[in-house]
């Protein structure tokens, strides 16, 4: 740091959040400021702290199931998906194909929401109102796809061990068809008119820039990693579900600043249709559910570990089993946890307005930091 | 452990690990998962094995000393690996606080557990933030919700609970309502 920060020794403390706008939730901040330049950044968490991991040893397994989706509201499938897959690793479940496919395309229209909600909320942090408009336009049809088959909006609970609850219909798949289509629409004009954008590009390129090092010195996952060159998707490198039967990319970027993250996530909407596109053609008949999932759930004694990558990283769920009906111990590592835990590191000698662009384009979910 | 030879890391960690293997009454894990839903007798519990990934979902699990941590940290920082989380379980009959540390390499495919057991009564390890700094905010979670002391952590304040908080909510003898 050899910019103003150090020079002057008059400094102050500014307070944001709470209940800040660009906290996104209830994050709160407490910067040190020496005038615009952040010499010391500091977030406190904890707001929103509801002891999942108690509640997980307080009720029967598949009570948990709605917990998971009360995490990372914005991407609550993903969450489904990670403590569905944990249990029935335990148990030893063979989930039927078709569930599985089912799984995959609504974790990843979901994906879709959550990066549109993140691309319309991160362009209001600074200062481009308009484009939430048209991010929520397109979120909308996902959210009523996903409602009509899972039957929520947001806090879904759709999974259950050995399959999901509800089959697809035709309206599903021709609504989705419809969706994949207008979004392919959406996305160039959100490039032309955003992406390219001069005062993006001023507020956003070179601005926040995380080291490889950093990234794994402090565990951080997700786009946030894929944006400092970190090839690194639990989809892709420790490959659960059906996966590795579709034909995806993992998009790299190699700057580590803040535009670098932007473009991961907006490319990733992109390859999330193509594997809804290639799930839906191959989508094989058959049940739901798998046909001998116990009435009882009780995995045997033992721990096991289970990642997902949801919209924010990979999300990992660690049971310690006593074998009885509820959780003994049941660990749940959320990606934002570690994502942002870089942010001190990272935006000391920033300009405020360049640490909130940062902040912003970590894509936090407050409850799935503080559970 | 697919794809790749581990047998460096492996070398490597043995030494760190409990030499002697032990048998307790109630494991905490055994080393094969399908066999043990039929048998669920006390049973050895080897100081470094690798269970079956696809039944377990990690690779390598490894048992230390509390002392030791700190090194094991320190080995797989150097092949690489990122510390996805640190956490701790509660066995109140055997007067035991266990301190999970979940590695987890980018490429290729590797998760390695390490573990540890303090004495519940006076729970103290070494901190490994002085390695991987993101053990921070784990070792800080660990201390709320389990009283778990982090020797030479550099700021062991309440993170997720009230910063008055006195109770540990993950023990055992922490009862939830409601």
């Amino acid at each position: 740091m050899d910019n103003a920060a150090t020079n002057n020794q008059e400094t102050f403390v500014l307070n944001v959040g709470p209940q800040h706008p660009a906290t996104h939730g209830v994050l709160r901040l407490k910067l040190t400021l020496d005038g615009e330049y952040v010499v010391r950044a500091e977030p406190v968490l904890g707001y929103i702290h509801r002891m999942h991991e108690k509640m997980g040893e307080n009720r029967t397994w598949a009570q948990f199931m709605p917990n998971t989706g009360r995490m990372d509201y914005l991407s609550a499938l993903s969450y489904n998906h990670g403590y569905a897959a944990a249990v029935e690793r335990a148990m030893g479940i063979t989930v039927p194909e078709r569930a599985e496919y089912l799984r995959v395309i609504t974790v990843e229209l979901n994906r879709i929401s959550s990066h549109l909600v993140w691309f319309g909320a991160y362009l209001l942090d600074l200062g481009g109102f308009t484009p939430l408009l048209y991010a929520f336009d397109d979120r909308e049809k996902i959210l009523n796809l996903l409602e009509s088959v899972t039957g929520s909006r947001l806090t879904y609970c759709y999974f259950r061990f050995g399959g999901v609850y509800n089959d697809i219909d035709e309206n599903f798949v021709d609504g989705v068809k419809e969706f994949i289509k207008t979004m392919r629409r959406s996305l160039p004009m959100y490039h032309n008119l955003v992406s390219k954008n001069i005062i993006l590009l001023k507020r956003l390129k070179d601005i926040g820039p995380i080291s490889r090092e950093t990234i794994r010195k402090y565990g951080a996952t997700g786009p946030v990693a894929r944006g400092s060159g970190v090839d690194y998707d639990v989809r892709k490198n420790e490959p659960y579900s059906v996966y590795p039967e579709f034909d995806f990319e993992v998009p790299v970027y190699h700057e580590g600043d803040s535009m670098a993250r932007y473009m991961v996530r907006m490319d990733e909407i992109e390859q999330s249709m193509r594997i809804i596109e290639q799930a839906l053609d191959k989508l094989p008949a058959g049940p739901v559910m798998a046909a001998k999932t116990p009435r009882i759930i009780k995995p045997p004694k033992g721990d096991y570990y289970q990642a997902v990558e949801a919209a924010r990283g990979s999300f990992g769920v660690r049971i310690v089993s006593d074998g009885t009906n509820t959780a003994y111990r049941l660990k749940l590592r959320s990606p934002s946890f570690s994502n942002l835990s870089l942010f001190s590191a990272v935006s000391e000698g920033m300009l405020l307005a360049d640490a909130l662009a940062l902040l912003g384009s970590l894509d936090l979910v407050i409850p799935e930091i503080d559970r | 452990m697919r794809n790749m030879d581990f047998t460096k890391l492996k070398e490597q960690l043995r030494p760190l690990a409990i030499l002697e293997d032990v048998v307790v009454g109630e494991p905490p894990e055994e080393d094969t998962g399908s066999e043990a839903r039929v048998a669920p007798e006390p049973e050895k519990l080897a100081a470094m094995h690798e269970p079956d990934y696809l039944a377990r979902g990690f690779n390598l699990d490894v048992r230390v000393e509390a002392g030791k941590v700190v090194e094991a940290a320190g080995i797989l920082d150097e092949h690489g690996f990122f510390l996805e989380a640190v956490t701790g379980v509660d066995w109140p009959q055997e007067g035991q606080l266990e301190v999970v540390y979940d590695y987890c390499l980018w490429q290729p495919q590797c998760r390695v557990v390490v573990r540890t057991r303090l004495d519940r009564q006076s729970p103290v390890v070494p901190t490994i933030s002085t390695i991987c700094p993101g053990a921070n905010w784990h070792e800080r979670e660990t201390h709320d919700f389990f009283g778990i002391e982090f020797s030479g952590h550099p700021d062991l304040r309440p993170l997720l609970l009230p910063d008055d908080a006195d109770f540990h909510p993950l023990l055992k003898d922490f009862k939830a309502h409601g």
